[in-house]
């Protein structure tokens, strides 16, 4: 069985607006297991989202090689979904024509999809809100939204990027504690990126500590740590020495 | 029905009496400085006058209008898509769109006689003039909404294989619309000031021939009663497009 992902000594240079070659990516060698849940942390500005762009195909490696289940990738791979930050939902579309999206743009039965889109709604607690428009949604709705569209297809393979960066702090930790549980339920592979500690260690099966620029991966945490985790209280002494220990390595950047 | 009529109030309530304030003044203007009629008409000499002349304000309103909304029609149907083709080809959006760019800031007016020479005294002329007015806001305008889709956004229909004519009818094209609603705003009261100027330079009816005509013979009053319409007509275009909106993108509203 191939990895899902193989990155070895990537790199990615690109110009600045005075013309001149900044590196954001540096020496990544990754592999991302199937059905492992795993994070790529690190301070802003450290390559994450670019990595992930790199790993989907929308960015071409200047040096090194990106294999997706042992062939390299050369156009964006397929069988994926995407969640950013934003929830980029489409503000003339209904919460359930923006899930319907991509089955609609991949020319697929949209009547088939329907009751499934109604369903993935459901287990993430929107049954009520299928006909309403995303403005009347509040922002953790409208990501819980965006993260249903991103599921429609089934796919196996779920990078987010940051996702749940833009909500309040509440809502955040209860979405983080969402996803965990959803993703003990069914477990796809999944790469997501944040700069929040905790919310790596809530989901992560490995996490990968990022430093800035260049973006390289100074350090790969294997986060032992019991499922399920939703209820984080329960994790006690060993996820804080997991806060300490990741702490100490992001420091360990601004000292050098 | 009380709750409705404060409600109904207080949307309409400022915008009457801002209107009324400003007739009030003029009254007052007329009525005790002596403002003689030939300088300053009074409002009741205006609606007089509006109303002597009623038989043949229609005609020229109408006319006016026909020229306004042709004019219209032709830079929508030719604006809208040269802006889709403008984002859709790159090789378009270098080549046709500084041309776009420089035409505008040839002065339209003086392209006037110009028009009158190619295509005539008659209704055309002033078509065409309307239309190069109104062209610009609505092709600019409907090329920044079309372009202005956010970069993840295209990049997760990328991700999906979307075709470049599924990424325009799905995503560009609805999230262009209030954009293109606000190009279509500036350009019906461009559009009515257009059909005026296109009078000016030469014609023998409409409202623009009408303030000629009028303001040479000093009938004042009726200068005002055309400038009355004007911006009445303007306003009422205004309202119909932006009822439009709210129904093709009440999201755009903020309703």
């Amino acid at each position: 069985m191939n990895a899902v992902f193989d990155l070895q000594d990537v790199a990615l240079a690109y110009e600045d607006a005075k013309g001149e070659t900044l590196l954001a990516l540096k020496g990544i060698d990754v592999t991302v297991r199937d059905n492992e849940f795993l994070v790529l942390l690190g301070p802003s500005g450290c390559g994450k989202s670019t990595l992930l762009k790199v790993m989907v195909g929308l960015l071409r490696p200047s040096a090194g090689r990106v294999l997706h289940r042992g062939a390299e990738v050369r156009d964006t791979i397929q069988d994926v979904g995407m969640v950013y930050q934003n929830p980029l939902l489409l503000p003339w579309r209904s919460v359930l024509d923006n899930v319907l999206l991509p089955v609609e743009i991949l020319k697929w039965d949209r009547k088939k999809y329907e009751p499934i889109a109604r369903n993935i709604l459901d287990t993430v607690g929107l049954s009520g809100f299928t006909g309403k428009m995303p403005r009347q949604l509040s922002g953790g709705m409208q990501q819980r939204v965006g993260i249903c569209r991103a599921l429609i297809t089934d796919p196996s393979l779920l990078l987010m990027d940051e996702p749940f960066a833009a909500l309040d702090a509440l809502t955040r930790d209860e979405m983080a504690r969402e996803l965990a549980r959803l993703w003990e339920q069914r477990r796809k592979t999944v790469v997501f990126v944040t700069h929040s500690i905790p919310e790596a260690l809530l989901l992560a099966d490995r996490i990968l500590v990022m430093s800035p620029r260049p973006g390289r991966i100074a350090r790969v945490i294997d986060v032992d740590l019991p499922r399920p985790r939703a209820d984080g209280r329960k994790l006690g002494a060993a996820f804080e020495e997991y806060v300490d220990l990741i702490r100490d390595i992001i420091f360990s950047f601004k000292e050098s | 029905m009380a709750r409705r009529a404060t409600r109904m109030l207080r949307h309409y309530g400022p915008p009457v009496g801002a209107i009324l304030a400003v007739i009030l003044v003029w009254y007052a203007v007329t009525a005790w400085l002596g403002v003689p009629g030939w300088l300053l008409p009074s409002p009741q000499a205006v609606v007089a006058s509006a109303i002597e002349y009623g038989d043949i304000l229609p005609r020229h309103t109408l006319i006016t209008l026909a020229e306004t909304l042709l004019g219209l029609a032709v830079s929508l149907l030719v604006g809208v898509p040269l802006a889709i083709v403008i984002v859709w080809s790159a090789f378009l959006r270098r080549t046709v769109y500084p041309l776009v760019l420089g035409l505008q800031s040839v002065p339209k007016v003086a392209l006037a006689p110009l028009f009158l020479i190619w295509v005539g005294y008659g209704m055309p002329s002033k078509v065409l003039i309307v239309a190069s007015i109104a062209f610009f806001p609505i092709v600019v305008d409907t090329v920044t909404g079309l372009a202005l889709v956010e970069r993840d956004l295209l990049d997760m229909v990328r991700v999906l294989r979307a075709s470049t004519l599924q990424t325009f009818l799905k995503i560009r094209i609805p999230s262009a619309m209030p954009h293109f609603f606000s190009g279509a705003k500036v350009a019906v009261t461009l559009a009515v000031i257009g059909a005026v100027v296109g009078e000016f330079v030469g014609s023998d009816v409409g409202l623009g021939y009408l303030m000629l005509v009028s303001g040479s013979q000093l009938n004042t009053a009726m200068v005002f009663v055309c400038l009355v319409i004007l911006s009445l007509m303007g306003a009422i275009l205004f309202e119909i497009v932006e009822a439009l909106q709210r129904i093709a993108c009440p999201w755009s509203l903020g309703e």
